[in-house]
Protein backbone atom coordinates (compact mmCIF):
# COMPACT_ATOMS: atom_id res chain seq x y z
CA UNK A 1 0.00 0.00 0.00
CA UNK A 2 1.29 3.64 -0.59
CA UNK A 3 1.55 6.56 1.63
CA UNK A 4 -1.59 8.01 0.63
CA UNK A 5 -3.50 4.44 0.31
CA UNK A 6 -2.75 4.00 3.74
CA UNK A 7 -4.42 7.36 5.03
CA UNK A 8 -7.39 6.72 3.42
CA UNK A 9 -7.60 3.08 4.56
CA UNK A 10 -6.79 4.77 8.58
CA UNK A 11 -9.47 6.73 8.10
CA UNK A 12 -12.16 4.72 6.44
CA UNK A 13 -11.26 2.09 9.03
CA UNK A 14 -12.55 4.67 11.84
CA UNK A 15 -15.80 5.29 10.15
CA UNK A 16 -18.74 2.97 10.46
CA UNK A 17 -19.71 3.81 6.88
CA UNK A 18 -17.25 1.09 5.72
CA UNK A 19 -18.71 -2.12 7.80
CA UNK A 20 -22.19 -0.98 7.13
CA UNK A 21 -21.61 -0.92 3.39
CA UNK A 22 -19.59 -4.24 3.73
CA UNK A 23 -23.15 -5.56 5.49
CA UNK A 24 -25.46 -4.67 3.25
CA UNK A 25 -23.43 -5.54 0.00
CA UNK A 26 -22.72 -8.78 1.14
CA UNK A 27 -26.06 -9.44 1.78
CA UNK A 28 -26.91 -8.38 -1.66
CA UNK A 29 -24.58 -10.56 -2.98
CA UNK A 30 -26.18 -13.37 -1.13
CA UNK A 31 -29.83 -12.83 -2.15
CA UNK A 32 -28.24 -12.38 -6.05
CA UNK A 33 -26.86 -15.92 -5.44
CA UNK A 34 -30.09 -17.55 -3.35
CA UNK A 35 -32.20 -16.15 -6.80
CA UNK A 36 -29.64 -17.26 -9.25
CA UNK A 37 -29.93 -20.70 -7.41
CA UNK A 38 -33.68 -20.76 -7.98
CA UNK A 39 -34.22 -19.89 -4.08
CA UNK A 40 -33.28 -23.50 -2.97
CA UNK A 41 -32.73 -23.40 1.08
CA UNK A 42 -29.22 -24.26 0.95
CA UNK A 43 -28.07 -21.35 -0.69
CA UNK A 44 -29.81 -18.34 2.09
CA UNK A 45 -28.91 -15.34 1.97
CA UNK A 46 -27.71 -14.40 5.46
CA UNK A 47 -26.03 -17.94 5.54
CA UNK A 48 -24.12 -16.55 2.81
CA UNK A 49 -23.79 -12.84 4.14
CA UNK A 50 -22.42 -14.03 7.17
CA UNK A 51 -19.67 -16.44 5.54
CA UNK A 52 -18.70 -13.62 2.95
CA UNK A 53 -18.31 -10.93 6.01
CA UNK A 54 -16.38 -13.12 8.09
CA UNK A 55 -14.14 -13.80 5.62
CA UNK A 56 -13.81 -10.45 4.89
CA UNK A 57 -13.20 -9.58 8.61
CA UNK A 58 -10.47 -12.47 8.75
CA UNK A 59 -8.46 -11.73 5.81
CA UNK A 60 -8.66 -8.01 6.69
CA UNK A 61 -7.65 -8.58 10.48
CA UNK A 62 -10.85 -6.65 11.70
CA UNK A 63 -12.20 -7.60 14.87
CA UNK A 64 -15.64 -8.14 15.45
CA UNK A 65 -15.71 -5.20 17.80
CA UNK A 66 -14.64 -2.48 15.01
CA UNK A 67 -17.04 -4.28 12.51
CA UNK A 68 -19.71 -3.93 14.65
CA UNK A 69 -19.38 -0.16 15.30
CA UNK A 70 -20.78 -0.05 11.96
CA UNK A 71 -23.47 -2.83 11.54
CA UNK A 72 -25.11 -1.69 14.59
CA UNK A 73 -27.11 0.31 12.76
CA UNK A 74 -28.68 -2.03 11.08
CA UNK A 75 -28.78 -4.55 14.34
CA UNK A 76 -30.70 -2.10 15.75
CA UNK A 77 -33.50 -2.44 13.64
CA UNK A 78 -33.94 -6.34 15.19
CA UNK A 79 -35.70 -4.78 17.90
CA UNK A 80 -38.70 -2.38 16.06
CA UNK A 81 -38.84 -5.77 13.45
CA UNK A 82 -39.68 -7.56 16.55
CA UNK A 83 -42.58 -5.47 17.88
CA UNK A 84 -43.79 -5.40 13.86
CA UNK A 85 -44.15 -8.80 13.73
CA UNK A 86 -47.54 -8.02 15.74
CA UNK A 87 -48.77 -6.98 12.09
CA UNK A 88 -48.76 -9.88 10.02
CA UNK A 89 -49.70 -12.13 13.19
CA UNK A 90 -53.15 -9.85 13.33
CA UNK A 91 -53.67 -10.14 9.58
CA UNK A 92 -53.52 -13.71 10.12
CA UNK A 93 -55.50 -14.33 13.22
CA UNK A 94 -58.64 -13.02 11.56
CA UNK A 95 -58.06 -15.63 8.85
CA UNK A 96 -57.85 -18.58 11.29
CA UNK A 97 -59.91 -17.88 14.40
CA UNK A 98 -61.83 -20.59 13.81
CA UNK A 99 -59.49 -23.82 14.79
CA UNK A 100 -57.84 -20.90 17.40
CA UNK A 101 -57.55 -24.25 20.34
CA UNK A 102 -56.62 -26.63 17.75
CA UNK A 103 -53.93 -23.74 16.48
CA UNK A 104 -52.85 -23.04 20.26
CA UNK A 105 -52.50 -26.61 21.08
CA UNK A 106 -50.29 -27.48 18.44
CA UNK A 107 -47.97 -24.05 18.86
CA UNK A 108 -47.64 -24.68 22.50
CA UNK A 109 -46.51 -28.56 21.92
CA UNK A 110 -44.13 -28.21 19.05
CA UNK A 111 -42.80 -25.57 21.00
CA UNK A 112 -42.14 -27.54 23.70
CA UNK A 113 -40.73 -30.21 21.54
CA UNK A 114 -38.29 -28.02 19.80
CA UNK A 115 -37.11 -26.65 22.96
CA UNK A 116 -36.99 -30.30 25.08
CA UNK A 117 -35.57 -32.37 22.10
CA UNK A 118 -32.77 -29.95 21.07
CA UNK A 119 -31.43 -29.59 25.02
CA UNK A 120 -32.07 -33.23 25.48
CA UNK A 121 -30.52 -34.11 22.50
CA UNK A 122 -27.38 -31.52 22.99
CA UNK A 123 -27.00 -32.32 26.59
CA UNK A 124 -26.76 -36.39 26.39
CA UNK A 125 -24.19 -35.39 23.42
CA UNK A 126 -22.01 -33.23 26.26
CA UNK A 127 -22.76 -29.95 24.77
CA UNK A 128 -21.61 -27.03 27.04
CA UNK A 129 -24.34 -24.75 29.47
CA UNK A 130 -23.65 -21.70 26.35
CA UNK A 131 -24.33 -23.90 23.95
CA UNK A 132 -27.65 -25.89 25.20
CA UNK A 133 -28.87 -22.17 25.98
CA UNK A 134 -28.18 -21.36 22.63
CA UNK A 135 -29.60 -23.68 20.92
CA UNK A 136 -32.77 -23.90 22.70
CA UNK A 137 -34.61 -21.26 21.05
CA UNK A 138 -33.79 -22.46 17.79
CA UNK A 139 -36.63 -23.15 15.88
CA UNK A 140 -38.13 -19.21 17.11
CA UNK A 141 -37.51 -16.30 14.60
CA UNK A 142 -34.25 -15.20 14.73
CA UNK A 143 -34.71 -11.86 16.89
CA UNK A 144 -37.09 -13.23 19.24
CA UNK A 145 -34.42 -16.24 19.44
CA UNK A 146 -31.75 -14.10 20.28
CA UNK A 147 -33.42 -11.74 22.43
CA UNK A 148 -34.40 -14.90 24.80
CA UNK A 149 -30.76 -16.76 24.32
CA UNK A 150 -29.67 -12.87 25.10
CA UNK A 151 -31.81 -13.08 28.29
CA UNK A 152 -31.18 -16.02 29.57
CA UNK A 153 -27.32 -15.75 29.08
CA UNK A 154 -26.62 -17.95 26.72
CA UNK A 155 -24.54 -16.54 23.10
CA UNK A 156 -27.10 -14.43 20.53
CA UNK A 157 -25.01 -14.52 17.92
CA UNK A 158 -24.14 -18.65 17.88
CA UNK A 159 -28.09 -18.76 18.57
CA UNK A 160 -28.66 -16.96 15.38
CA UNK A 161 -26.54 -19.03 13.21
CA UNK A 162 -28.17 -22.03 14.36
CA UNK A 163 -31.52 -20.39 14.07
CA UNK A 164 -31.45 -20.27 10.30
CA UNK A 165 -29.63 -23.83 10.02
CA UNK A 166 -32.96 -24.96 11.43
CA UNK A 167 -34.61 -23.29 8.97
CA UNK A 168 -32.76 -24.76 6.32
CA UNK A 169 -33.44 -27.97 8.10
CA UNK A 170 -36.62 -27.86 8.48
CA UNK A 171 -37.54 -26.54 4.83
CA UNK A 172 -36.02 -29.38 3.00
CA UNK A 173 -36.49 -32.22 5.13
CA UNK A 174 -40.25 -30.86 6.90
CA UNK A 175 -42.58 -31.91 3.91
CA UNK A 176 -41.09 -35.04 3.75
CA UNK A 177 -41.23 -36.43 7.03
CA UNK A 178 -44.90 -35.00 7.11
CA UNK A 179 -45.64 -37.24 4.52
CA UNK A 180 -43.68 -39.87 6.41
CA UNK A 181 -46.28 -39.61 9.73
CA UNK A 182 -49.32 -39.47 7.58
CA UNK A 183 -49.88 -35.74 8.21
CA UNK A 184 -51.52 -34.34 4.39
CA UNK A 185 -53.95 -31.26 5.72
CA UNK A 186 -52.28 -28.37 4.18
CA UNK A 187 -53.24 -26.35 7.41
CA UNK A 188 -51.35 -28.78 9.40
CA UNK A 189 -48.20 -29.35 7.12
CA UNK A 190 -48.19 -24.93 7.19
CA UNK A 191 -48.37 -25.23 10.76
CA UNK A 192 -46.06 -27.54 11.43
CA UNK A 193 -43.31 -26.13 9.05
CA UNK A 194 -43.71 -22.64 10.46
CA UNK A 195 -43.27 -23.87 13.91
CA UNK A 196 -40.10 -25.68 13.34
CA UNK A 197 -38.81 -23.63 11.12
CA UNK A 198 -39.64 -20.50 11.11
CA UNK A 199 -39.56 -17.69 8.31
CA UNK A 200 -37.33 -20.07 6.40
CA UNK A 201 -39.79 -22.45 6.25
CA UNK A 202 -42.70 -20.16 6.23
CA UNK A 203 -41.07 -19.21 2.62
CA UNK A 204 -41.04 -22.86 1.17
CA UNK A 205 -44.43 -23.52 2.42
CA UNK A 206 -45.93 -20.16 0.91
CA UNK A 207 -43.91 -21.78 -2.78
CA UNK A 208 -46.45 -24.89 -2.28
CA UNK A 209 -49.79 -23.80 -1.26
CA UNK A 210 -51.47 -20.61 0.07
CA UNK A 211 -53.15 -21.84 3.13
CA UNK A 212 -50.24 -23.88 4.03
CA UNK A 213 -47.97 -20.35 3.45
CA UNK A 214 -50.57 -18.43 5.60
CA UNK A 215 -50.61 -21.14 8.82
CA UNK A 216 -46.60 -21.64 8.37
CA UNK A 217 -46.40 -17.50 9.01
CA UNK A 218 -49.11 -17.86 11.86
CA UNK A 219 -47.34 -20.64 13.52
CA UNK A 220 -43.58 -18.69 13.46
CA UNK A 221 -45.21 -15.74 15.18
CA UNK A 222 -47.19 -17.61 17.34
CA UNK A 223 -44.60 -20.25 18.27
CA UNK A 224 -42.27 -16.83 19.26
CA UNK A 225 -44.63 -16.03 21.34
CA UNK A 226 -45.07 -19.30 23.32
CA UNK A 227 -40.97 -19.70 23.70
CA UNK A 228 -40.79 -16.45 24.63
CA UNK A 229 -43.08 -17.49 27.46
CA UNK A 230 -42.23 -20.95 28.07
CA UNK A 231 -38.86 -21.30 27.72
CA UNK A 232 -37.28 -18.95 30.86
CA UNK A 233 -39.75 -20.90 33.00
CA UNK A 234 -38.40 -23.87 31.90
CA UNK A 235 -35.24 -23.11 32.14
CA UNK A 236 -35.46 -21.64 35.82
CA UNK A 237 -36.54 -25.03 36.63
CA UNK A 238 -33.77 -26.80 34.91
CA UNK A 239 -30.65 -25.09 34.29
CA UNK B 1 -45.00 7.77 8.17
CA UNK B 2 -42.67 8.87 11.38
CA UNK B 3 -45.92 8.64 13.31
CA UNK B 4 -45.98 4.71 13.15
CA UNK B 5 -42.26 4.45 13.45
CA UNK B 6 -43.03 6.55 16.93
CA UNK B 7 -45.54 4.42 17.60
CA UNK B 8 -43.48 0.95 17.55
CA UNK B 9 -40.76 2.51 18.73
CA UNK B 10 -43.16 3.35 21.81
CA UNK B 11 -44.13 -0.24 21.70
CA UNK B 12 -41.02 -1.45 22.26
CA UNK B 13 -39.42 1.06 24.57
CA UNK B 14 -42.37 0.41 26.74
CA UNK B 15 -41.98 -3.20 26.46
CA UNK B 16 -37.95 -2.77 27.63
CA UNK B 17 -39.04 -0.62 30.96
CA UNK B 18 -41.43 -2.99 31.72
CA UNK B 19 -39.04 -5.75 31.73
CA UNK B 20 -36.94 -4.29 33.24
CA UNK B 21 -39.53 -2.59 35.81
CA UNK B 22 -40.89 -5.83 36.96
CA UNK B 23 -38.23 -8.10 36.44
CA UNK B 24 -39.61 -10.88 33.73
CA UNK B 25 -37.18 -12.96 32.00
CA UNK B 26 -38.64 -11.93 28.75
CA UNK B 27 -37.07 -10.14 25.61
CA UNK B 28 -38.27 -6.44 25.78
CA UNK B 29 -38.99 -6.17 22.27
CA UNK B 30 -41.44 -9.65 22.28
CA UNK B 31 -43.34 -7.74 25.23
CA UNK B 32 -43.15 -4.74 22.83
CA UNK B 33 -45.54 -6.98 19.94
CA UNK B 34 -47.65 -8.12 22.42
CA UNK B 35 -48.80 -4.68 23.52
CA UNK B 36 -48.89 -3.98 19.95
CA UNK B 37 -51.29 -6.64 19.02
CA UNK B 38 -53.10 -5.84 22.13
CA UNK B 39 -53.88 -2.65 20.30
CA UNK B 40 -54.77 -3.86 16.62
CA UNK B 41 -56.66 -6.10 18.48
CA UNK B 42 -58.78 -3.23 19.63
CA UNK B 43 -58.52 -0.67 17.20
CA UNK B 44 -57.60 -2.41 13.89
CA UNK B 45 -54.72 -1.76 11.44
CA UNK B 46 -54.32 1.46 9.67
CA UNK B 47 -53.43 1.36 6.26
CA UNK B 48 -49.89 3.57 6.97
CA UNK B 49 -49.06 1.18 9.91
CA UNK B 50 -49.13 -1.64 7.52
CA UNK B 51 -46.51 0.17 5.27
CA UNK B 52 -44.20 0.70 7.77
CA UNK B 53 -44.46 -2.49 9.25
CA UNK B 54 -44.43 -4.34 6.03
CA UNK B 55 -41.09 -1.52 5.29
CA UNK B 56 -39.32 -3.03 8.66
CA UNK B 57 -40.50 -6.65 7.53
CA UNK B 58 -39.42 -6.82 4.09
CA UNK B 59 -36.25 -7.10 4.40
CA UNK B 60 -36.22 -8.97 7.95
CA UNK B 61 -33.35 -11.31 6.76
CA UNK B 62 -30.81 -8.48 6.61
CA UNK B 63 -31.32 -7.51 10.02
CA UNK B 64 -30.10 -10.64 11.16
CA UNK B 65 -26.60 -10.55 9.60
CA UNK B 66 -24.61 -8.22 11.68
CA UNK B 67 -25.69 -10.97 14.74
CA UNK B 68 -24.77 -13.73 12.65
CA UNK B 69 -20.88 -12.28 12.09
CA UNK B 70 -20.78 -12.35 15.78
CA UNK B 71 -20.24 -16.32 15.37
CA UNK B 72 -16.37 -15.86 14.04
CA UNK B 73 -16.25 -15.00 18.48
CA UNK B 74 -17.70 -18.81 19.02
CA UNK B 75 -15.15 -20.76 16.17
CA UNK B 76 -13.66 -22.58 19.43
CA UNK B 77 -16.32 -23.36 21.05
CA UNK B 78 -18.43 -24.29 17.52
CA UNK B 79 -14.99 -26.71 16.46
CA UNK B 80 -15.47 -28.58 19.91
CA UNK B 81 -19.32 -29.23 19.62
CA UNK B 82 -20.05 -28.96 16.57
CA UNK B 83 -21.75 -32.50 16.75
CA UNK B 84 -23.98 -32.45 19.35
CA UNK B 85 -25.32 -28.96 17.74
CA UNK B 86 -25.71 -30.71 14.61
CA UNK B 87 -27.08 -33.82 16.02
CA UNK B 88 -29.44 -32.11 18.21
CA UNK B 89 -30.53 -29.46 15.38
CA UNK B 90 -31.17 -31.99 12.55
CA UNK B 91 -33.20 -34.54 15.12
CA UNK B 92 -35.03 -31.65 17.30
CA UNK B 93 -36.23 -29.83 13.90
CA UNK B 94 -37.89 -33.04 12.50
CA UNK B 95 -39.17 -34.50 15.90
CA UNK B 96 -41.13 -30.61 16.43
CA UNK B 97 -42.07 -30.99 12.41
CA UNK B 98 -44.16 -34.90 12.78
CA UNK B 99 -45.12 -33.71 16.84
CA UNK B 100 -46.87 -30.14 15.49
CA UNK B 101 -48.16 -31.46 12.74
CA UNK B 102 -49.92 -34.79 14.01
CA UNK B 103 -51.60 -32.81 17.26
CA UNK B 104 -52.65 -30.32 13.94
CA UNK B 105 -53.99 -32.81 11.98
CA UNK B 106 -55.76 -34.57 15.28
CA UNK B 107 -57.33 -31.79 16.77
CA UNK B 108 -59.10 -29.98 13.25
CA UNK B 109 -59.82 -33.25 11.83
CA UNK B 110 -63.22 -32.88 9.53
CA UNK B 111 -61.51 -29.81 8.01
CA UNK B 112 -59.72 -29.01 4.69
CA UNK B 113 -58.79 -32.45 3.05
CA UNK B 114 -59.76 -35.32 5.14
Amino acid sequence: MTEGMRDVWVYLAREPLVHLTLTLAAFQLGSWIYRRGGMNPLLNPVLIAVALTVGGLVLTGTSYDAYFEGAQFVHFLLGPATVALAIPLYRQVEKVRRSALALGASIVAGALAASASAVGIAWSLGASRDALISVAPKSVTAPVAMGITESLGGLPSLTAVLVILTGIVGAMLGPWVLTLVGVRDWRARGLAIGTASHGIGTARALQVNEVAGAFAGLAMGLNALATALLLPLLARIFL
Amino acid sequence: MIFYLTLILSCQLAGEVIVKAVGLPLPGPVLGMVILFCGLMLRGLPAGLSRVGDALLGNLSLLFVPAGVGVMLHAGLLGREWLPLAVALVLSTLITVAVTGLVMARLSRGGADD
